[in-house]
């Protein structure tokens, strides 16, 4: 299907779209067939074949685990294919376009929605962040950007949405761009220019930017989806079915509610705890879920797990070393400040409506 | 030819270096290969999303890492 050149205008002709297409929808119904049939392929298998009982803990932890894993496999590779696509439109010299000269406020939301759907790699936080300073765009909205992109990832949300559902998934993005909004908003208003190292203004743009998506093709953009997904399965996978294993073990053992005391709904510092506990730790989206649903399980209330799930993926010693190099310690101190501020709040608002 | 990996130094970046000493090899070129970290210079060059492939001054490649078919594409492409 590659055909390894990168501009191929004329090999192929018209009817290279249709092919890929049929393709494409042979794929997508095979994967809405598993996913339809799973469960009672595993009903079948569980409770007929191997005869465990459908009330038992060992037949229903055994079912749930074979079932999940299927589940969360399917959708991460749906859905990382779907987004990986979608963002090969994107790059980021166009968000940096979309977002130039435009004012404060509005851009700040704007700058979180692009941070969640533009492609971008951590170790390009710098020269993105010099890159929009450079061509006008304003730091809040800059910081808006680089708050979102972490934040809200496409991972975290896969795993979410298989572990606890639509709605709870739906609420973790919108409390991402709400506290990425929020955040750059109020970090643009502290003068923040004074606290960015002065060789970020002093770098001039020379050259023109080249747009990586601008000569992809069909098969390129496919194969870009296809190289995606293979990596985010190769990284995850164990921690995945070491969290679903332990939600497979709960699910059939839940023994006494722990969490209910120290960190459920009527404590009232759980929130600010699980953001001082999660600001240090540092961990990938499926490295910390196994660990957000044994809390979850054993009576943690809803917004303290995900202001925890949050504070370990947004702010991380890794992500603050690189701003070091470009934000003096004064603005890396409140950057911080402010993020881990609206991921408490959050956690206490869903706590409080939830 | 003076080719430049731009990139912080970061695993992206060292597969793209490897890459380009491995099609350079290949394609039997002759070609001076050197690495530019520092960050004003990377954005300098109008890029922003790493690892970069500057040939004889020239982006030819952002932000992505290219199989070694189209590696070979670019080079033999700005060789000529």
């Amino acid at each position: 299907m590659t055909t390894g050149s990168i501009p191929a205008p004329t090999a192929g002709g018209w009817h290279r779209p249709a092919v890929y297409g049929v393709k494409l929808a042979a794929v997508a119904g095979l994967w809405l067939a598993a996913y339809q049939l799973n469960r009672p392929w595993w009903d079948l298998v569980v409770y007929d074949w191997l005869g465990l009982d459908e009330g038992s803990r060992l037949g229903s932890g055994v079912h749930f685990f074979l079932y999940d894993s299927v589940k969360i496999l399917l959708l991460l590779t749906g859905i990382i294919f779907v987004v990986t696509i979608g963002r090969s439109y994107l790059s980021l010299e166009r968000t940096r376009a979309l977002l130039g000269g435009r004012r404060e406020g509005a851009a700040n939301l704007a700058a979180a929605g692009l941070g969640v759907a533009t492609p971008f790699c951590s170790c390009s936080a710098v020269p993105a962040f010099i890159g929009f300073v450079a061509a006008g765009v304003p730091l809040g909205v800059t910081l808006s950007f680089l708050i979102a992109s972490p934040l809200i990832n496409e991972v975290a949300v896969v795993l979410l949405y298989g572990m606890f559902g639509a709605r709870i998934a739906a609420l973790y993005v919108l409390s991402g761009l709400v506290i990425a909004t929020g955040a750059g908003y109020v970090l643009g208003r502290i003068s923040p220019s004074r606290w960015v190292e002065d060789f970020v203004y002093q770098t001039t743009l020379r050259g023109t930017a080249v747009v990586p998506g601008q000569q992809l093709t069909w098969s390129d953009r496919l194969a870009m989806g296809r190289e995606e997904v293979a990596a985010i399965l190769r990284k995850v996978w164990p921690y995945l079915l070491a969290g679903i294993g332990l939600g497979a073990v709960i699910h059939g053992w839940a023994p006494a509610d722990f969490f209910t005391r120290v960190a459920g709904p009527d404590n009232p510092f759980g929130p600010l705890v699980a953001v001082a506990i999660g600001v240090p730790l540092y961990s990938n989206a499926a490295g910390i879920l196994p660990l957000v649903e044994v809390l979850y399980a054993k009576g943690m209330a809803i917004g303290t797990v995900l202001a925890f799930m949050m504070s370990v993926v947004a702010l991380s010693l890794p992500e603050l070393i690189l701003l070091r190099r470009i934000l003096k310690p004064p603005l890396l101190a409140a950057f911080v400040g402010v993020v881990a501020t609206g991921i408490a709040a959050t956690g206490y608002l869903f706590n409080a409506i939830l | 030819m003076l080719i430049k990996i731009l990139g912080p130094g970061c695993a992206n970046c060292h597969t793209l270096e490897r890459l380009t000493h491995d099609a350079i090899a290949d394609l039997n070129l002759t070609a001076e290969v050197s690495s530019v970290t520092d960050y004003p210079t990377i954005v300098g060059y109008g890029v922003m999303s790493t690892p970069a492939l500057v040939v004889d001054d020239r982006v030819v490649l952002a932000g992505r890492i290219p199989t070694a078919a189209q590696l070979r594409d670019l080079l033999t492409t700005a060789a000529a």
